[in-house]
Order: structure tokens, then sequence, then C-alpha cells
């Protein structure tokens, strides 16, 4: 078979999925000087950054809802600002008391509730500690992950950097505290610290949310550490227009940078010869042929679905089926007639992140019902009112409402066809504790659980994070050894979205990092 | 909750007192081996020697000889997949087996290393039987992710004789099997005998003429006398015999045992004690040039290196046996390898052996000597012997492979 | 007054140990022991007239045979006879029997998954490799990652020499086997409730985890490196006792010339210049000494006998929050007669081994869950042994003794732990026997329950944690007992630690004990009279 490349042209790239990582590397290569083609089987841009109706007039972010952790290089790199981003006010994280003693969270300050002063004092330290922790790891995060034989250059690069970071960085004391708690979890060292059994909560909520995961199991430590370190360099925030407007940003940049979109264009399987990708076969029987396919879908769709799996060796085979991917969380999305009516909270405060976390034990009994295949009774939640700060999401005077809510995993026991409406119910009658009233202000409401996010956005399992972001399954272990450089076992085949490290989240950076990837393997410079 | 897994045994409970299985042919078994030295292969109870293993041994060489090969594991492979599979699971290519015919495999891990061999036999359209010297249920199981294709373990659902020796032939042919004469090697035929059906490939472990006999265990006995009914009118000498004169005979004709020859890639716990088909001599088995299979880029990866080390066959010179002998390079004064398994050969009066040989750097060894430990009335000597390298095995006897064979 | 060598407090059996070591080595050794027996947690009491039982720890099998050979003990009175197999009874009247005959064993767990039976092979060869890295770091001193020292850099690069002679594919399946849980990791090898379940019950024994929380695959180890006359993964009796262990090494450490004291508490450890000199007993005696050693848990440690001015304000906050939550309660009973098992063949061997009550998974990870809500398990794990089918020393003619390890028991309950809600815990244990045991009830002649109170009260071991610290990786290696502190030595100067709390933790393995001593040695410039591990190749 002939591929479209030839001595002396460009190379030819096809991005499998135009999700926000698969936007970032593409507009990458293109910017470098490689003909890219992005196929999306939706009818968007922007995977899980894109906005839709949910009921007619009403419009929310469809997964993620509030923009965090967006690595500032790539913002620069690609001149998203000057492609039409606006993140908007940055936004605090408020955790909500039933008795109306709600506590802001900011980066290093606390407010509200009835703090202690000692609380107020430790959480500037705690979060100094842990964000120093965070940004030690940068240079594993910003590059790929080294291989532990066979190192190439960069590799001991890589490693050599975060040695140093790690003893010079944090110093002797910070980095036997980092090497003690970082395998651990979160509820010990919330317990060392704090003792707001609310703000505990809080922090945990932060820990486990995305996660099959409670305050109790070790791994949560990292998993804080990975989001805090998300937020050293964006601050969490609303973006105008919605999380959309992030996705339109990313898609006119890579259209700045050269890069061709197909959108309705479901890759079918990609193509291989003698183990070596040469292009992917659509949906529809066509077939495109390239130099280089890049899959931004998850490592179980594109190694167990889109190439055949008799391609590969059958651990690594087994390796991939054994990824944990069951997604914990499901979206629910509420059209309101006003704004809610919550126990001592102003409507400034409205607008910022509200969380439903009272304390750890709430959050570890939530947790509790996932191990079993059952949704959580008392529901964590993660609320935000986006038509605060963009009243064209809703028609006037009305809001909509956008919730994360966990636990609800994906293999419920008794199946989510018949429990949707039950676990809708339970988020509300949680939200109805601390608003009064507020189940009678819903006008129309969707609920889109891990099946439905594993249907919509071709997601298996519907995981955030495209894979339990575990010490297991983290670095170069993701999404398993063989395939956690970007490169896998098919030549000119790689992965640029959540499943590659350093994994989920809206950084940009699996998107960045893999098309470095790519860049370096295939030797070629424009 | 508790779900019966699809794959266990619903077979009753079993005493824990009988540590070894019987096979479907124990009681005719027991009639033939007055030693009563038994054994286990693969959990079945099975004789080391029946009578006397010179005479065991000479059965496969100058007669015909009986073996039990019920413990063989045995899997059945099918399904719209299967050969997608097969092809994916082994290292040869076997898209072109024609239904009705065996052929010889090993298999491998992602790094390349052989996790075991066995026979292939493409027992009709689409219908394969693996013949595997160890447990690979998961492997199979686990190499079929993602796969349309049944794999069930049926090593207890068929019972197998093993038939072997220049006049095995002529025996089954008195025994009343029609159809042999058409039968060339490494084929298999589908008869009836008596009132039961009969599987027949013409298959073996000796280097010898020999065929392979499978029925359903309801079969075995029946089978059993059918075979020996000439034998008893006087007609043919029949013989039983136990692994040890087996052993003989295929270190006589050159073939490997997973596990005594190397250390199977699933069983290693240090590195590099597994041994990739390269090292085992085994090249021929291994096809590039066919859809992708386990261990394939591992092998390449391989290939492209110097040969470190080979298990070889090696006659050595003398009478004592090199019993766990190391080798040595007598150029380079070096200790290059150790014996694997090895026998006197009786009708080449000569020690025959197969041993795992170091290559520096790719180069085949000019010179090596077993060092060899024996006693003499319990004193204990030590004596060098000259090895000799041999590419071909020890024993092939041309008689093996006519069609229609001899009939002695 | 006289002025000793060296002072151990604490008779366990690494205090022991270190002080057979040492006096072996020529120092004027004494151990200080509160209770009138030694051995501590390893000990052979009377548990009702004419029954003997092991008070805490009940089965051998990580006694290092390195230290067994070097202490002679053998000679000194020690028998350890291996245990046979183990079972797991299901709630439909089926069991998982492990037995020790390896054909048998394959064919019972064939008729649990075929496949199970096969993939068993791949499990224990992958098994086989954790152990033989982890082994090889047991007798040794962990290195300070934060340390500049020569000797740290080189025991670092010993430690990556190690590593280094895994393949790569090895190395990442070692960090996943070190990170994942029990019951994920063994998901990738079996599929058969039973047989995850049976499998999975040791790596949760003394933690504060679950069979799904990450880390406790690690913690198998802990209960399966330990090997039998070089059967790795095997388990032993020791006869009379586990009591038998510490008598021998005290006998041991008696030939050496070394010396123990019981029924002598040391109050305090007497500080002066930044230098340990001696220790005050409760009962106000002084006795002195040129080096201390404390075979005390880490708390206890570093907040009972060391006084607050003489440790520095960060180690007393780090032992404060040292994490030793006890999860495990104890039931030893005084039987009447053997109890029935109708579920088993009759005659079978399977109750000479470990016996177990649950069948899956989810069981397990309920229990947990109790557990983290400060109660006791409503339905426990339970690992039961009755020894008196190996050793009749123990009871008298036809009698038997049973002795109950119970997973999970909080070391507080909701309203405070009484004597009632003990009972309650013990009964609820006892019922679930009986329920695969008719005759079970009938034969008891005396119960001994044990709450992690009891085992705080009566051994020392705070909040009754088995193990002196639990062993998540905030707790081990380099990080055990705190970072900085791992390598034996106290805040001041001739002050030792030899406890469990050390490298490697906990189990009746006598190593911080011989590394602790190693230590000692080394900074006295004495011989080192410790054993180096016996190589695996």
């Amino acid at each position: 078979m002939t591929k479209t490349g030839f001595v002396g042209a460009s190379k030819s790239v096809l991005v499998v999925g135009g999700g926000h990582n698969g936007l970032v590397c593409a507009s990458y290569l293109a910017r470098a000087g490689y003909r890219v083609d992005i196929l999306e089987a939706r009818s968007a841009m922007g995977g899980g950054a894109a906005s839709s109706d949910f009921a007619e007039g009403y419009r929310v972010s469809g997964l993620a809802h509030i923009l965090h952790s967006l690595s500032p290089q790539v913002r620069s790199d690609l001149q998203l600002d000057a492609a039409g981003l606006e993140t908007g006010d940055s936004i605090d994280t408020i955790a909500l008391d039933k008795a109306g003693q709600h506590i802001t969270l900011g980066i290093d300050t606390l407010a509200g509730g009835d703090l202690s002063a000692d609380d107020i004092e430790a959480y500037g330290r705690f979060k100094r500690e842990f964000i120093g922790y965070a940004k030690a790891l940068e240079p594993l995060m910003m590059n790929k992950p080294p291989r532990l034989k066979d190192m190439d250059r960069r590799d001991k690069l890589t490693l050599a950097k975060l040695g140093w970071q790690l003893r010079f960085g944090l110093g002797k004391d910070s980095m036997r505290e980092f090497l003690r708690i970082g395998g651990i979890n979160i509820y010990d060292v919330l317990n060392e610290v704090f003792d707001s059994p609310l703000l505990k909560g809080a922090i945990a909520l932060d820990a486990v949310m995305g996660q099959h995961m409670g305050p109790r199991t070790p791994n949560t430590v990292l998993t804080y550490l990975h989001r805090l370190w998300g937020e050293t360099h964006s601050r969490p925030s609303l973006p105008s227009g919605g999380m959309g407007s992030i996705a339109k940003a990313l898609e006119r940049a890579a259209a700045n940078a050269g890069v061709s979109m197909r959108t309705a264009a479901k890759v079918q399987r990609i193509l291989v010869v003698d183990g070596a990708a040469v292009g992917v076969e659509l949906e529809s029987g066509e077939q495109l042929h390239a130099d280089i396919v890049i899959s931004n879908a998850d490592a179980k769709t594109t190694f167990l679905k889109l190439v055949d799996s008799s391609e590969f060796d059958a651990m690594f085979v087994h390796r991939v089926n054994s990824i944990r991917a069951n997604g914990d969380v499901a979206k629910v999305h509420l059209a309101l007639d006003g704004l809610p009516k919550i126990v001592g909270l102003s409507v400034e405060q409205l607008s910022q992140r509200l969380i439903i976390a009272p304390n750890m034990r709430y959050v570890e009994h939530a947790f509790n019902h996932s191990k079993y295949a059952e949704f959580s009774e008392n529901p964590l939640l993660e609320i935000t009112i986006p038509s605060i700060a963009d009243s064209s999401l809703a028609p006037p005077g009305h809001h909509v409402m956008s919730i994360s809510a966990s636990f609800a995993p994906y293999a419920l026991k008794l199946g989510w066809e018949t429990q949707r409406d039950a676990f809708m119910q339970r988020v509300i009658a949680v939200i109805e504790q601390y608003a009064p009233g507020f189940g009678a202000q819903i006008i129309a409401r969707e609920i889109l659980t891990p099946v439905d996010i594993e249907t919509q956005y071709h997601l298996s399992g519907g995981h955030w994070h495209h894979g339990e972001m575990a010490i297991d399954q983290l670095f170069m272990l993701r999404p398993v050894y063989g395939a956690a450089q970007y490169d896998t076992p098919i030549e000119g085949l790689y992965l640029c979205g959540a499943a590659a490290h350093p994994g989920g989240g809206l950084t940009g950076l699996p998107g960045r990092n893999a098309a470095q990837r790519v860049m370096r393997a295939t030797e070629w410079r424009p | 909750m508790s779900k019966p897994p699809p794959n266990a045994d619903l077979t009753p409970l079993p005493d824990y007192r009988q540590v070894l299985q019987p096979s479907p042919f124990h009681t005719r078994l027991v009639e033939h081996c007055p030693l009563q030295n038994w054994m286990s292969w693969n959990g079945y109870q099975t004789p080391r020697v029946c009578d006397v293993l010179a005479s065991e041994y000479f059965a496969i060489r100058s007669t015909c000889s009986v073996m039990d090969l019920t413990p063989m594991e045995k899997y059945r492979i099918a399904g719209p997949d299967a050969l997608k599979f097969l092809n994916r699971l082994v290292t040869r290519d076997v898209g072109d087996l024609k239904a009705g015919r065996v052929t010889y495999v090993v298999w491998c891990n992602d790094e390349g290393k052989v996790l075991d061999d066995g026979t292939l036999f493409h027992l009709r359209a689409g219908e394969y039987r693996l013949c595997a010297q160890h447990h690979q249920l998961d492997w199979l199981l686990l190499s079929s992710i993602g796969m349309d294709v049944s794999i069930q373990a049926e090593t207890h659902q068929v019972a197998a004789l093993s038939v072997q020796g220049p006049t095995s032939y002529a025996l089954l042919t008195a025994a009343g099997v029609v159809g042999l004469d058409q039968l060339k090697p490494f084929g298999i035929l589908h008869t009836r005998l008596r009132v039961f059906d009969l599987m027949i490939s013409r298959t073996g472990f000796t280097g010898d003429l020999g065929y392979e006999l499978w029925v359903e265990p309801a079969a075995a006995l029946s089978l059993w006398d059918a075979l020996f009914a000439p034998a008893q009118q006087g007609l043919f000498d029949v013989r039983v015999i136990g692994l040890s004169a087996l052993e003989m005979a295929r270190i006589e004709a050159g073939f490997i045992v997973p596990g005594d020859d190397f250390n199977t890639a699933e069983t290693t716990v240090r590195a590099d004690h597994d041994r990739s088909p390269f090292e085992l001599g085994l090249d021929w088995l291994v096809n590039f040039d066919k859809p992708h299979f386990t261990g394939k880029r591992a092998l390449l990866r391989e290939r492209a290196r110097p040969v470190m080390r080979r298990l070889v066959k090696l006659r050595v010179s003398g009478n004592k046996p090199p019993m766990d002998s190391f080798l040595y390079d007598a150029e380079h004064g070096r200790r290059i390898g150790t014996v694997k398994s090895q026998s006197w050969s009786p009708i080449l009066k000569s020690n025959v052996c197969l041993a795992d040989v170091g290559y520096s750097n790719g180069l085949v060894p000019s010179q090596i000597w077993a060092e060899i430990y024996y006693q003499k009335e319990l004193e204990w000597r030590a004596t060098w012997a000259e090895c000799f390298m041999s590419e071909k095995p020890f024993w092939a006897h041309p008689r093996r492979l006519k069609t229609p064979p001899r009939n002695f | 007054m006289k002025k000793h060598d060296v002072i151990v407090i604490g008779a366990g059996h690494n205090g022991l140990t270190n002080a057979a070591f040492l006096a072996k080595a020529g120092l004027d050794v004494v151990v200080l022991e509160k209770n009138s027996y030694v051995g501590g947690a390893t000990a052979s009491l009377e548990l009702h007239e004419g029954w003997i039982y092991s008070n805490c720890s009940y089965v051998c099998s990580l006694f290092r045979p390195e230290i067994y050979q070097a202490l002679d003990l053998g000679r000194h009175g020690l028998e350890v006879v291996p245990l046979q197999g183990s079972v797991s009874m299901m709630q439909n009247g089926d069991h998982f029997g492990s037995y020790h005959q390896p054909e048998i064993r394959r064919r019972e767990m064939m008729r649990h998954s075929k496949r199970d039976a096969d993939a068993a092979i791949r499990f224990d060869a992958d098994l086989m490799k954790w152990c033989r890295l982890i082994r090889a770091f047991l007798l040794r001193t962990p290195p300070d990652p934060a340390s500049f020292k020569i000797r740290d850099a080189m025991e670092f690069a010993y430690l990556l020499k190690r590593f280094h002679s895994l393949s790569e594919s090895q190395l990442y399946e070692f960090i996943r086997f070190f990170t994942m849980s029990i019951a994920e990791y063994l998901e990738q090898y079996f599929e058969s409730d039973i047989v995850l379940a049976h499998f999975s019950g040791g790596s949760i024994i003394g933690t504060g985890l679950g069979v799904y929380s990450p880390g406790t695959a690690y913690v198998l180890l802990h209960h399966a490196m330990g090997d039998i006359d070089g059967n790795v993964g095997s388990w032993g009796f020791a006869r009379g006792g586990m009591g038998s262990v510490s008598k021998a090494i005290a006998s041991s450490l008696r030939s050496y010339g070394g010396e123990v004291r019981t029924e002598a508490e040391v109050a305090t450890i007497n500080v002066a210049g930044g230098r340990a000199n001696g220790v005050m007993l409760a009962s106000g005696e002084q006795i002195s000494a040129k080096v201390v050693v404390s075979n005390l848990d880490a708390k206890r440690t570093f907040l009972q006998v060391m006084k607050p001015a003489d440790v520095p304000d960060k180690l007393l906050h780090r032992a404060r929050n040292f994490k030793m939550r006890g999860s495990s309660g104890k039931v030893n009973i005084a039987l009447d007669g053997m109890p029935d098992f109708p579920g088993l063949p009759s005659g079978s061997p399977l109750t000479l081994g470990h016996m177990h009550f649950t069948d899956s998974l989810e069981r397990l990870e309920r229990a947990y869950d109790d557990w983290k809500d400060c109660r006791w398990s409503a339905d426990p794990y339970v690992d039961m042994v009755i020894p008196t089918q190996y050793d009749p020393s123990m009871a008298p003619p036809g009698k038997h003794m049973m002795s109950i390890f119970v997973q999970y028991c909080p070391v507080e309950v909701e309203g405070g732990w009484t004597d009632a809600e003990r009972d309650a815990f013990g009964a609820s244990v006892i019922d679930q026997i009986s329920d695969y045991s008719p005759n079970f009830k009938d034969l008891l002649l005396h119960t001994e329950i044990r709450t992690p109170r009891e085992l705080e009260a009566e051994v020392g071991l705070t909040e009754g944690n088995i193990f002196q610290g639990e062993l998540t990786l905030d707790q081990l290696m380099f990080n055990r007992p705190f970072p900085g502190y791992a390598q034996y030595r106290g805040p001041v100067k001739n002050m030792y630690m030899c406890s469990s709390s050390n490298h490697p933790g906990g189990g009746v393995m006598g190593a911080p004990g011989a590394n602790s001593a190693r230590e000692i040695l080394r900074d006295l410039g004495r011989k080192d009279t410790t054993p180096e591990d016996f190589e695996d190749d």
C-alpha cells in the first residue's frame, strides 16, 4: 500500500478524535509543518469540553464544567489567547454547610465558617507545602515518562531533573515528607493537619472526585497532588460562553495552525499493515491514509476496538483489558426557574464552585456504595451555575445548574436503565437539604451516567480521566507499559489523550507531549 | 453472587488420598505393569517402567510399543476466529494447515521466550486440537481476548494411545484398522473400529514409524483390547512402555521437552533463565512473514543480535553418562554450558544428549568437552569426554516416512 | 553500681535477638522485661488448666533461617513443624482446600476453575520474583534517600543492582505489585470468587486496609515470603507454642553470657549530655549502661520511656502521628475434643492448616467497612488453627486448643470497649465457626477473647497493632518508623531501636533485632556477629 507522504514532502498525520488533547496535539504538529487532519465522530469538536443543549433554551458544557489546569505552556505555544480564549474570572471553592457555616477555600487562604485559627494557619502551610510537591513533579509532567531500562538521553535528563527538584527544590525535610506521604491516603494526612470536618471533607472531595477511590484509599495524596499541580498553573474559572468557548478557541487555534478538521467522521478502525499504521477506515467505509496515526481515544478503544487486538502480543492485550477505567461520576444538568436559595450564601457566592462533602466519613460512605456497584445514597456534589456568568445559557431570569455527582459506578448492579431517575432524585434531595424548596425550582433535567458518557463520547467505561489515576496506571505505567511513551507497539501509531501521561484534566499536556514525541520519533524537520 | 466460572470442573470432590489420577486405560495398564513403578505425568498415574526398560526400548525400535498418551494436555479450539487465534498464538504460519493434517508448533510470551511446544491437529475444517506439554488453558484464554473463539480443556475427555515402532502399521492393520496405507506422516484418519469412532494420526515422539490413536474415554478399553488381540494370538510382539523408554527414544530422535531441556517462560523467576525459539534451535519454526504473533517484535530484535546460546545435540564419547555435566570450550578453557537431557543410546552404542551451550559472540564453539562425574563401587571419579555436535537427529529411520509403510 | 555494656528494653523476640547478637560479640548485655515471662507477643502461656497457648503470634514462617542458624536455636530447643495447607469454607456448603500435596491441590483448584488452576502457575512464579527481590532487603539497613553519605549511596547502588537483575517488564510489574490492591492484583490471574477470597485473606491480616485498598498486594509478601526448610511461603508451628521461639533465643542469649531480668519495667531512658547512659526502672532502680536499645514500639519509645526534653519536637510530632491502629482481635479456645467439619471430606488433612470462612472479596471488603466506622466486623475474616493436632504437648490427651485470629476489630468502638461488647465480638466469631461445625459450641471449655484493648494492656502492643506500626508506604523501608530514623539509631547518641516498628517490620522475623545489632556493633567497632542473608542463587 502506498502512503500519501513522499520524500521531501511533509508527513501526513491523522488524529482520531477531536477532544481538547487531539486539538492540542494536532496544532503543535501542524505548526511544525506536518499535514494534519482531525477526525471527530461527534458533530462538534472539543469532546468533553464542548457545550450542548439539554433542554430547549438551556445549554451547558457536556462533561467538563470548570476550566482549570490548562497548561500555560500550551496556552502560549498555541497562542490560544489570540484564538479567542477567555478563561473568565477565577472562582473559589465553597464547601457547603447545612447550618450555613460555609467555608471558602482559596489557593492558600480560608474564610468563613467557624474555623479555628489553627486550621486557617495550617491550611496556608499545608497548601504551600503541597504546591511545592506538585511543582517538584513538573519535570515528570512536561516530558514523556522515562523508561526504567534502555533509557534514552531525555529519560535520563527527566530523571535527573526530577531528582534535583526533589532534593534541592524541596530540600531535605520536604523531600523526606514527600517520599513518606506520596503513596498513602489523604485521610491520614488531613487528620494529621486539620480539625474542621468540613474542611477535611472538601479537600477529600478534590482527591477522590473522578476516581474510584475514597479518602481512605491509598493513592489519594497523589490524585490530590495531580489536581493541585494543575491549579498551580491556572486557577479554576468558569469561562464566559461556557466550556464550549474553550473548545472553540482550541478549534480556532488548530485552524490557524493549518489543521483540517472533519466532524461526523467516526473512525471504525485503524489500518495496520505489517505492524505499521497506514491510515484509518471510517464508519462510512471510506479509507484515509497517512504516515502517522494518533489516537485521542482511550486505551481500550484504541487497542481493543480500533486496532484488531491480534496485532498485539497477548500479555499487552491482557494489560489493556485489565485497565481500570470504569467511571464513577454522573453529570446532572438542571434547568431552574431562578437562582437556588442556599442558606447563608449570597448570589455572588453562588457563582463560585460549590461542593457538598460535609466530612470525610460522608465521602468514604459515598464511596462504600460504589465498591458494591451501587450509587451513593448521599453523593458528593460539585455544583456550578454557569448561567450567572453567562446569561446566554438560559432564558432571562432562568438558570442552568451543572453538577458532577459521585459515586455513580459505571457497572451499576441494578443497571442504569432503571436507576437513572433514582440517582437524580438522590442528587436533588441532597441539594434540597442545603437549599429548601430547591426541587420545586426545577423545570428540566438531564443525567449523563458513565454509560451515557461511554456511548456519547466513545469513551470505554465513561471514565473522566480515561482510566484511574492510580500509581499502577500512572507515569511509565500509563495507560500500560509498552505504550507509555505515547508510541505504541504499532509503528506509526501514537496516543495523545488522557489515557496517556500525565492523564486526565484540561491540561492539554498529553497532546503536547505526544506531539513532541512524534516529532522526535519521526526525525523529520520541516 | 457466586457464579461458577465457565471452565469449572463439575466432577465430584477428588479423594485426597488418591494423589494420582487413573487414566481410562488404568485397569489394563496395571495388568501390563508388574513393576508397579508409577510416576506423575500431569497428575495422572503413569508407568515409569512397566517391566524391563531395555525390552520396552527395543519394542519402540524393533517391534511395536504402546503407551498411554491420555495425560498429554489437550485443548479443543473452534469458532470463527480459531485460525486467527492460532496464528497469533504460535510462531509458525499455520494458515495453510489443511484439515486432516498435524503440525509441530511452539508459542512464546511477549518477550519472545518459549512457553511450551506441542502438536496442532486440524481435526475438521475450522476445528483444532492443540496438544501441549504443560498446562496452557490460562495462556490460551488470555490470548483469546477480543477474539470469537472457544477454547475447551479436553485432556480427560479424550483417551489416547501412542503406538510406535516398525511393526505398528502391521499391528494396527491386523487389529482391523482400515485405510492406514494411504495415511501420510502428519496425516489424520477418522475411522471406526469395532463399534467406536477412532481417530488416528501418524505422529509420534520416537523418530520412528508410529501412530497416535484417539477415542472417547468410554471406548478406551475396547481400543486397548482391539490392539492387543493380534498379540494375544501370538502374531506380534507388542509391549506397553513407560516414560523412561520414551525418554531414551525421544533424545535419540532429538525431540525437546519443555521443562526438561529448557525452563518454560511461565515458570521462570530469574532473568535470562528462559529461552527463545532461536536459542532452542527452532529457527525453522519462526515465520516473520505471517500475521502478527505474540513475541514477534521481541524475536525480530533478537534476530538482529548475534546468537548468544543454543540448545544443541551432542554425541558424547566414551561410555560414562554425562548426567548434569558442565561443558567446556576446549579452545578457550571456558565453561560454556550444561547437559540437560542425556541417555545411553542402545541402538547407537553411544551417549547422546541435549545441551545448553553458550556461543561467544555468536560463534559456534569449536571443541566441546564434558566434565563427567561417575562412581564405581561408591567411589566418585571425574573424567573428560569429547563431544560432537550433531545437526541432525541422532536417530531417524527412513521407514518412518514411507507411505504406505512397510508391512513387517 | 555495675555498669552494663548494653540494656535492651523489652524481651520480645526482637529484643532477645538483638541482645543475643550483641552478647555473641562479647558485650555485657541485660534485657529488661516488665512481664514475668519472656517473649512479649511471642510467648506460650497457660490458657486454661492443662492448656498451653501462644498468646499473640500463633504461626511461624517469617523467622529468618539465617538467624535460626547463627543463634543455633535448634540446639536451644526450637522445633518448627511445617503446617499443611489451608481451607476456605463456602456458604453454599462447598469448600476450597489448598492441599499440601501439589497434585491434589491442583485438582481441587480445577474443581473451582480449570483456568485458575493453570493461572496459579503464572501467579506462583510472579510472586516468587517479588519474594526474591524483597527478601534480599530484610537483613539490610535501609539507605536514606536524602543522605549524601557514601554508605547510603553504596546501599542504593546495591538495591539498584538487585532491581537491575529484573527485565524491564518485570520492573514495571514489580511497581504494579507494590502499589496495587490485592483484589485487583489477583483478578489479573484468577476468576473464581473463592480462589480470589482465599488468596487475598493474607493481605489484610493485621492491616487497616481492605482487599481493595492499594498497597495490600505487597502485604501478601509479609505472609508469603517466609520459608520453612526452603519451602517459600509455607508456615509452621513451633512445638510448645510460639513461646518456644523466645525461649530458645533467650537460652541462646544466656549461653553467650547475656542476662534477662523479668518484672523489671523500664520507666525512663536516662540521657545526659545528649547521650543515653542507662535507664530507671518503675521501681526507681537505676541501671546504667553504655548503650540503650528499645524494643518497644515507636510510640512507647519516644512518647513514654524517653523524656520529652530528649526528643526533638519534629520527632515527637512524628511519633504522635505514627499509625498503628489495631485492626485485629484474637479468640483462644480450650476444646474438649476435635470439632467436626462435615463440609470437608472425612479424615481430610485440611483441618491441619489455616481455616477460613469467607468466600468472596465482597464479604472481605464489607468486613473492612465495619472497621472504618469503628465497629468490629459483623462478618469477620477469620484465620483459625488447631495446633494441638501436631503438638499434643499443648493440651491434655484428646483435648484441643484453637487459636483464632480475627480481622477486623477496631481500637475503639463507639461508646468505648466494654466487657459485654468484647464478649459480643467473641460470640459472633464463635457463631461464624459453628455455622460450619455443628458440635463446635458443645466443645468449648474455656474461651479467651482479646480485642486491641486487651492486646495493648497485656502485651504492650500500642493500640493492639500486631506489626507495631502499619505496613503502608509511609511506614516502610526508609520511612520506617520515620524518615531519617530508619537506621535503628535514636535521637540521642548510644540509643537504638530494634522493635518491629523498624525496618523490615512486623511478624516473628527477628530481622529488626538483628539489623539493629549490626548497626550497634558497627558503631562500637565490634566484630559483626549478625548473619548475611542466604543468597537465593
